[in-house]
């Protein structure tokens, strides 16, 4: 049986089609706010389940309960404040708002509750850090002064070039269910796949029904794979070396807050909720920088034993010479000179450079992949 | 925003078993025996939860999504 939703129940908050037309038959007579990229693809989130049992932005009560506990007020494990920021105030509490990205109107949304937050807090909490170099942290200080709560539905989505793509968590479901799978894992990734993703992928595959490779697109950074890159390479990583009845591919638009430990929480409830009942953590996930101790997220799943999605705990992979292929310390006896770790880094000055990484490293048919791209990368 | 504004009870459990706890959480990571008894009780409940009915689609919307997993490719 796939994983019930997180809370008990599939969110869905997309507007029907004749309350969406009525809505934006008169959408001149509701007070507007503008909205960024990341909040714009929150709503979607949150309108598809991705985020259940969140029907809108957190109220004061949960935003606190968050931040506090990482739990929501009724006790339901949850780590990232999902918030509503906006400088001016052109509404007041019990309003219903249309929440625009530039001109197309995205979601109307009941505005419960206006409230004010301790930015620096609120980035000590989430982040374990005030410092401004850390990207989410200057994301939260960058946020308006007054955070609005209150409940959504979706109108419109962002226009979405990689829709053949994207399952929602609905589909997901039905997906698992028709194919028989009762035990899925999810692997999370923002990146193209080296030998050793598919190290790990497929060492977790070997207990479960299903492997969900589920990639993030959205927002990256300078230097980053461009999204449809890492689509194409997966999409020839599955041809040629992935069993067909044992994995899937789709991806979910969201924008990374890096927040580590807890945001590798939230990666697990978010594909909780696709269905997963297990999900992949491995080194430094969700992290940045040195903000965070390379294994700092598994000990943080200990304090969850409410989540409903059992962490998989795989450790990083590197290839040694005398084992003859991808292992990790706790498998390999072989000492350090055999080793050759995989950096990401590495990989892309390399391809930078217009030179093939080794076999071991990464599949020929990837590199093949990347290489027709005239850049590959985000600049 | 700190945790004494959070809203706690008091619930009320035999003494021993209370012994018993603190004795049993010495040198973990709980601090105290009501960290303990929270986090076996969300275990229980989350593992009751589990256990109950699983939520179902309908047969027009599964039917709907299927259409578009087919088209999609992920079905045959």
């Amino acid at each position: 049986m796939v994983s019930k939703p997180h809370g008990g129940k599939l969110i869905r908050r997309v507007a029907a089609p004749k309350t969406r037309e009525r809505i934006l038959s008169e959408q001149h007579e509701y007070p507007r706010a503008q909205i960024d990229h990341g909040r714009a693809i929150d709503i979607e989130n949150i309108a598809h389940g991705v985020y259940s049992p969140l029907k809108g932005f957190l109220t004061r009560d949960d935003f606190e309960s968050v931040l506090d506990h990482m739990r929501l007020s009724d006790d339901t494990p949850w780590t990232i404040p999902i918030v509503l920021d906006v400088e001016e105030l052109t509404f007041e509490e019990g309003d219903a708002i249309l929440l625009y990205y530039e001109d197309l109107p995205i979601a109307r949304m009941h505005v419960e509750e206006i409230y004010t937050s301790d930015k620096e807090y609120f980035a000590e909490k989430v982040f374990k850090t005030t410092d401004k170099a850390h990207p989410g942290v200057s994301k939260v200080y960058s946020m308006g002064s007054y955070l609005v709560g209150g409940e959504i539905e979706l109108l419109n989505e962002l226009p979405n070039p990689f829709a053949k793509y994207t399952l929602r968590p609905v589909e997901t479901r039905v997906l698992f269910k028709e194919r028989g799978w009762k035990t899925i894992v999810a692997f999370q990734t923002r990146n193209v796949p080296h030998t050793g993703h598919e190290y790990v992928q497929k060492a977790a595959l070997t207990f479960v029904d299903g492997l969900f490779i589920n990639p993030v697109l959205g927002k990256k950074k300078k230097g980053d794979y461009k999204d449809d890159v890492i689509i194409k390479a997966y999409e020839v990583l599955f041809e040629h070396y992935y069993p067909k009845n044992a994995a899937t591919l789709a991806t979910v638009r969201y924008e990374m807050r890096y927040a580590g430990p807890r945001e590798a929480i939230h990666h697990a409830i978010m594909r909780k909720n696709f269905g997963a009942t297990h999900f992949i953590v491995g080194r430094d996930h969700a992290g940045v920088g040195d903000y965070y101790g390379p294994y700092e997220a598994w000990d943080l799943f200990d304090e969850f034993p409410d989540l409903g999605i059992t962490p998989m705990f795989i450790r990083e992979a590197f290839y040694c010479r005398r084992c003859g292929g991808m292992v990790n310390a706790k498998i390999c006896p072989h000492d350090g000179g055999f080793h050759t770790k995989i950096s990401g880094t590495k990989l892309r000055k390399m391809i930078m450079n217009g030179e093939q990484p080794p076999e071991y490293l990464m599949r020929p048919e990837v590199y093949e992949v990347i290489k027709n791209f005239d850049n590959p990368f985000v600049e | 925003m700190g945790d004494e504004e959070r809203k706690y009870t008091t619930v009320s459990i035999p003494k021993p078993l209370y012994e018993k706890i603190k004795k049993r959480i010495e040198g973990t990571g709980f601090t105290s025996v009501s960290d303990y008894v929270t986090y076996v009780l969300r275990e229980v409940l989350a593992s009751l939860e589990e256990e109950e009915k699983e939520e179902v689609f309908s047969e027009e919307e599964e039917e709907k999504v299927k259409e578009r997993l087919r088209a999609l490719g992920y079905l045959d």
